[in-house]
């Protein structure tokens, strides 16, 4: 895979001259690193080898999980490069819609932003799953599908047609259903397999959008269908769109499609747990959904609407369903839809507010808390996730009521989960504050005064329900058992230490950060059915 | 053929939705999921198609002018690929379904039931 060279990628080159080339050479690597990686760990595990002494694995299924985590980290570089240069338009093979079809990568702010996320916490749970993972057999083959399932969420945050985008999200799906059963036990296949039965479905309502969009404009590429569609003009582009938002709303898990979250992601392994619902939920849901209605539709009164109520409902519904909760995962997930709807809320306001003709100022408040509170929430629930694997390995159970004392006997996971628990309960200085105070900020802004007092309701059930588990796993008094617990081995502690010092700096930095990360993403979506350009043809 | 191709199919969608929500049956519920998928891709290749269009090759010698008249080979490439993710995911969705047997004896989706709400 080379970039293109056609006209475009050159005016960009020209712009440039040494700098705009290296950066399209080096971002498909984000794709093609991983992908080609999680192929040579399967044959690199199935070498025939001579059998060794004391019966220990074979080094090139010991060399899986070393090889996994270079691959992130060299893939996390990459997106961290990426952030200061200007990416033009890449066409896969030199195919270019000036000469034909051709198939597109988007590099933008969003993608970007994206890509950070994805890589970010890929490499927290790899770091997390050389200790986590030794309870299980085949470490080789839960290497080579994460690598899979990162390689394919960052195909889909590149994706530049609609048909890569529902390709790459299936890839990510199929990784994902195999993740979530990788133990073979019988809970883990039960919620597996409701979620892949669920998750299909939710992909053939993609498919079926993508093939109406196609039928209406006779192009995939996302920018030509954004610039082809206000000509089609039909009701067939409502039917599109319900079946692409009703598709992509189960991938996120947005309630009434939630039912299938609270079963898979916990009964997953804890590093995919985390990467489940810190980044999957995000790339393969929230991220395309936004990509779809603000870039591809365009954002119109009827989407927004639609992107409130599903963001409204899933923020109060998911509160509720967590508050309840005594298995620690189990609340955790609960509280990844509730945090999502918040996300997409926020997108929907900023998509009525752009309907509506408003002040763009405002829209881009939203936009900027939503895309925030996104990255916060990859932070600090994959860290409450991590934690809790680290807990469940050390103690043994999920269970809050048979934990306590915990903060005496583990002190360092204690303290990282101290910090996500402050974090995702919105208590200052910690990130999650300040992205769910500037959503809050926005919908008053954005004339949904009430909204704005159902998030603070929301934000303050959240606190509740944590501070359950700080009195619950981290205080007290030690329950028999768990009194001779020690530490967790040093490799997690430095897993749920990176992920603290992001959602600490999350909140100090939030400057800076608004202005190389979230400013440029919140532009793309700004820019609405424009974003992507109509120049790419010829 | 007309409309009625597309009422078919959309029953096709029907008939797959409705299996994957009211039967308990595991294999009755892949079953369905693959109806689902086969419409879907039926629909795709209806949109590609055109009346008495012939294969989309460029012959040399023939004009431009002859492709126009041809069936549109980009919808049968998507279904290539549709159907190649469809394989994989009946191989999982079986495979899912063999394990499911062995632990619980049962295929009955509501006797499979261990996990709370």
């Amino acid at each position: 895979m080379t970039p293109g060279r056609d006209p475009a990628a050159r005016r960009a080159a020209d712009r440039w001259p040494e700098k705009g080339m290296q950066m399209e050479a080096i971002v498909p690597l984000l794709v093609v690193l991983p992908l080609g990686a999680a192929f040579a760990i399967v044959v690199l595990a199935s070498l025939p080898t001579r059998r060794e002494p004391g019966g220990s694995v074979p080094l090139g299924q010991r060399a899986a999980l070393p090889l996994a985590a270079i691959i992130v980290a060299a893939n996390l570089a990459i997106s961290v490069r990426l952030l200061g240069g200007d990416v033009g338009p890449m066409f896969i093979g030199g195919w270019s819609p000036g000469k034909t079809l051709g198939i597109q990568m988007i590099c933008d702010g969003l993608s970007k932003l994206m890509a950070v996320t994805i890589n970010l916490v890929a490499l927290a749970s790899i770091i997390f799953a050389k200790a986590y993972m030794r309870r299980f057999t085949k470490v080789w083959l839960f290497s080579s599908l994460f690598l899979l399932m990162t390689a394919a969420m960052n195909a889909v945050v590149l994706a530049g047609d609609l048909f890569n985008l529902f390709v790459f999200l299936e890839v990510a799906a199929i990784a994902s259903y195999a993740l979530v059963a990788f133990g073979c036990e019988a809970e883990e296949l039960e919620a597996a397999f409701k979620y892949l039965v669920l998750g299909t479905v939710g992909s053939a309502f993609i498919l079926l959008g993508v093939a109406i969009l196609y039928s209406l404009t006779g192009q995939l590429n996302m920018a030509m269908v954004a610039s082809l569609l206000p000509k089609a003009g039909s009701s067939a582009v409502l039917l599109a769109a319900a079946a692409l938002i009703a598709g992509l709303a189960l991938k996120a898990a947005m309630v009434p499609f939630h039912a299938w979250l609270p079963d898979a992601h916990p009964s997953a392994p804890a590093p995919i747990s985390a990467m489940l619902s810190g980044v999957l939920i995000k790339a393969s849901g929230v991220y395309a959904l936004a990509r779809v209605v603000f870039n591809v539709f365009g954002p119109t009164g009827a989407y927004a609407t639609v992107l409130m109520v599903l963001g409204a409902v899933s923020m109060v519904v998911g509160v509720f369903l967590a508050v309840g909760q005594w298995d620690f995962k189990r609340l955790l997930a609960y509280h990844s839809i509730s945090q999502m709807g918040y996300v997409v809320l926020a997108l929907g306001a900023a998509a009525a507010v752009l309907a509506r003709g408003g002040e763009r100022a405002v829209a881009g408040l939203c936009l900027f808390g939503g895309l925030f509170h996104l990255f916060n929430h990859a932070a600090f629930k994959s860290l409450l996730f991590l934690s809790s694997g680290s807990i469940e390995q050390q103690t043994g159970t999920r269970q809050l009521k048979e934990m306590g004392g915990l903060s005496r006997r583990m002190p360092v996971t204690s303290f990282c989960c101290r910090v996500g628990a402050l974090s995702i309960a919105g208590v200052p200085p910690f990130n999650g504050f300040f992205s769910k105070l500037i959503i809050i900020i926005g919908l008053t802004l954005a004339g949904y005064p009430l909204l704005a007092a159902l998030a603070v309701l929301v934000a303050l059930m959240t606190l509740l329900s944590f501070i359950k588990v700080q009195r619950y796993a981290l205080e007290g008094p030690p329950q028999g058992s768990i009194a001779a617990v020690t530490e967790a081995p040093a490799s997690m502690g430095i897993a749920l230490a990176l992920l603290a010092i992001v959602c600490i700096a999350g909140g100090l930095a939030m400057g800076p950060l608004r202005e190389h990360l979230f400013a440029p993403a919140g532009e793309i979506l700004l820019n609405g059915r424009f974003a992507l350009g109509t120049g790419v043809l010829p | 053929m007309g409309t009625a191709i597309y009422v078919l199919t959309f029953g096709l969608l029907v008939v797959g939705i409705y299996a994957v929500v009211a039967k308990k049956n595991i294999i009755k519920i892949i079953v369905g999921l693959l109806i689902v998928d086969y419409a879907i891709n039926m629909l795709l290749v209806l949109m590609g198609y055109r009346n008495g269009g012939g294969a989309p090759i460029l012959v040399p010698g023939e004009s431009q002018a002859q492709m126009t008249s041809s069936v549109d080979p980009l919808p049968q490439a998507m279904v290539l690929t549709s159907i190649v993710i469809g394989l994989g995911l009946t191989a999982l969705m079986v495979a899912m379904a063999v394990r499911l047997y062995e632990k619980y004896g049962t295929f009955d989706m509501s006797r499979i039931r261990r996990l709370r709400g």
